[in-house]
């Protein structure tokens, strides 16, 4: 199964302070191991929500753009990790393992990722291929 | 911890940990199936132990101590029980190995290595290819004895035979256990792509709908793989093999029907494909070749499914680098089947008259006799060319010596004119 393991935000990520050497060289270390062990099938770190933006969906359906950055500083992402493994519980020993990203109290939140198949009945052929349409959409933007 | 969750956060640790584990004490022994052994001593501990007094904050560690601890127990026994000389000089060397703060472990490189000797060992051409999936399995996948059988619709007291054999058959031919030197390294691992590739195979021969491990080989290979890649990241073929495993698994979501039925690539929903696959597969395909060495048979095959992976469209596919890929891969093997896939690449790329001109001069190859792939070719080719007739006899032919019943309809249809 794929797993997405999220860094969540604090205000040194908000604020932009670089990491520690430390913490990069450790974080650099804990990578690797992910790699050696088969199991990271990618990831990345996020600017701040300063250079972000959110389009936000109104009652009448109208759209708004908020340029960032974004108060709820703990609700928001700093990175993420996606891995493939056998069990749930396999990516959170493997995030028990993870250096503290930053250097105060913070969180990883771990999240199994959908697959075609979890949606089941949930979802007709036809929103199915529209889902996977939109995503190959997406993909061929990048 | 309730019961069941302290069974799953310990499936999980022996997941993370064991090859590790095995690999480490089977450099400190010489010997895997000791090695394995004292892994399962350790293991067996911990489901006694953790359920109760919680996961320890370091658990490889902790199983490191506890299958070391295990092995020294047992040597004491074996050396009260020995009174031959000879034996007993061995037992206390062992046992002093094991007694030893474990220096190796400390630097992280040293793990590396373990593993990969692990992965070289349980690869050894000494073994049959069988025993070496098995044994691959088992050290370095972790995979229960019973999971194997599963997979391989085998019984699994044939499994624990295979691999009590082959660890048998290991320490019999004092195979080092140890990354093989410059001189051999080529062919060891090409035995150990070999079985990657053979896990692969077998997992993808599974179609849907049947026992979730036969199609998760294909997940497991690639974890092999991956590892294989983590651990030796500057050898082409690791990188191509991995990279022709991610592309073909790419296409999985989209290969059969709601009914089971499979579905050729030109007719596949492209959009169903796993792009986070195809964008790993390509990513890899390009370190293999930026690594300026001449490309592989798995390689040179990732390439054919990357060109196939790029295209949006059937129509968008790029035949001419698939022949060129093609082009490579028949000068390293004289397999008929190679030269059979060209010359359908060359009908797509340069005309059907071309392609049909190389088929016609494998007619009389003697391995691809009974092959229904060499019709099926030509009628595809000639149906092309607007030859209807000609066609349709080739389908037929291919039909009669199919041996897979739903192709075997398919044919069918298509010499009928019917699709």
């Amino acid at each position: 199964m794929r797993v997405m393991a999220i860094v969540k935000a604090n205000e040194d990520s908000e604020a932009g302070v670089m990491p520690s050497e430390e913490l990069l060289t450790e974080m650099g270390k804990f990578n690797e191991e992910l790699v050696k062990a088969g199991v990271m099938l990618g990831g990345e770190g996020l600017h701040p929500t300063s250079k972000g933006a959110r389009v936000s969906f109104g009652s009448e359906g109208e759209r708004t753009v908020i340029d960032g950055p974004f108060a709820e500083t703990k609700e928001l992402i700093a990175g993420f990790w996606l891995l493939q493994v056998r069990s749930f519980e396999e990516a959170v020993e493997w995030m028990k393992r993870c250096p503290n990203p930053h250097d105060k109290p913070g969180e990883i939140e771990i999240r199994q990722v959908f697959e075609a198949d979890d949606f089941g009945e949930e979802l007709t052929p036809e929103l199915r291929e529209q889902e996977d349409r939109i995503r190959a959409q997406a993909e061929q933007n990048q | 911890m309730e019961g069941d969750d302290a069974r799953r956060a310990i499936d999980a640790v022996w997941r993370i940990e064991s090859a590790r584990l095995i690999a480490g004490l089977a450099r400190m022994t010489g010997d895997v199936g000791v090695a394995e052994d004292l892994a399962q001593d350790a293991l067996l501990a911990a489901l006694e132990q953790w359920p109760a007094a919680g996961v320890p904050d370091n658990p490889g560690a902790w199983l490191m101590t506890t299958a070391k601890n295990r092995g020294i127990d047992r040597i004491r026994h074996r050396e009260m029980a020995t009174r031959k000389q000879e034996e007993l000089g061995r037992e206390v060397e062992l046992r002093a190995r094991l007694a030893e703060p474990d220096l190796a472990a400390v630097a992280d490189d040293d793990i590396g290595d373990d593993l990969l000797s692990l992965i070289f060992t349980a690869c050894h051409p000494v073994l049959s290819t069988e025993a070496r999936v098995a044994l691959t399995l088992r050290l370095v996948g972790s995979l229960s004895t019973a999971e194997i059988a599963r997979a391989f619709l085998a019984k699994e007291s044939t499994v624990a035979q295979r691999i009590v054999r082959a660890k048998r058959t290991l320490a019999e031919a004092r195979v080092p256990i140890e990354v093989p030197g410059a001189a051999e390294r080529e062919q060891r691992l090409g035995s150990v792509l070999e079985v990657i590739y053979a896990i692969f195979n077998e997992g993808y021969a599974a179609s849907g709908g049947e026992d979730w491990i036969r199609a998760d080989l294909c997940e497991e290979a690639m974890r092999l793989g991956r590892i294989l890649v983590g651990l030796a990241p500057r050898e082409p073929e690791a990188l191509g093999l991995l990279a022709l495993m991610e592309l073909q698994a790419s296409r999985f979501p989209a290969r059969t029907g709601t009914a089971g039925e499979a579905i050729p690539l030109p007719e596949q929903d492209r959009s169903r494909w796993d792009f986070v696959l195809i964008g790993r597969g390509l990513k890899g395909l390009e370190r293999a070749e930026g690594l300026g060495r001449p490309l592989g048979p798995y390689a040179l095959q990732a390439g054919i499914a990357g060109c196939h992976a790029r295209a949006r469209t059937p129509e968008q596919t790029e035949w001419e680098r698939i022949v060129a890929f093609y082009d490579g891969l028949a000068a390293l093997t004289r397999s008929p089947v190679v030269r059979l896939n060209r010359a359908v690449a060359v009908g797509m790329a340069f005309g059907s008259a071309a392609g049909l001109e190389l088929l016609d001069g494998l007619a009389d190859e003697p391995a691809l006799a009974g092959y229904h792939l060499l019709p099926a070719a030509r009628g595809e080719l000639l149906e092309r060319l607007g030859r209807t007739e000609e066609a349709s006899a080739e389908f037929a032919r291919a039909a009669a010596i199919s041996s897979n019943p739903r192709e075997r309809e398919l044919l069918q249809a298509r010499a009928e004119g019917r699709r």
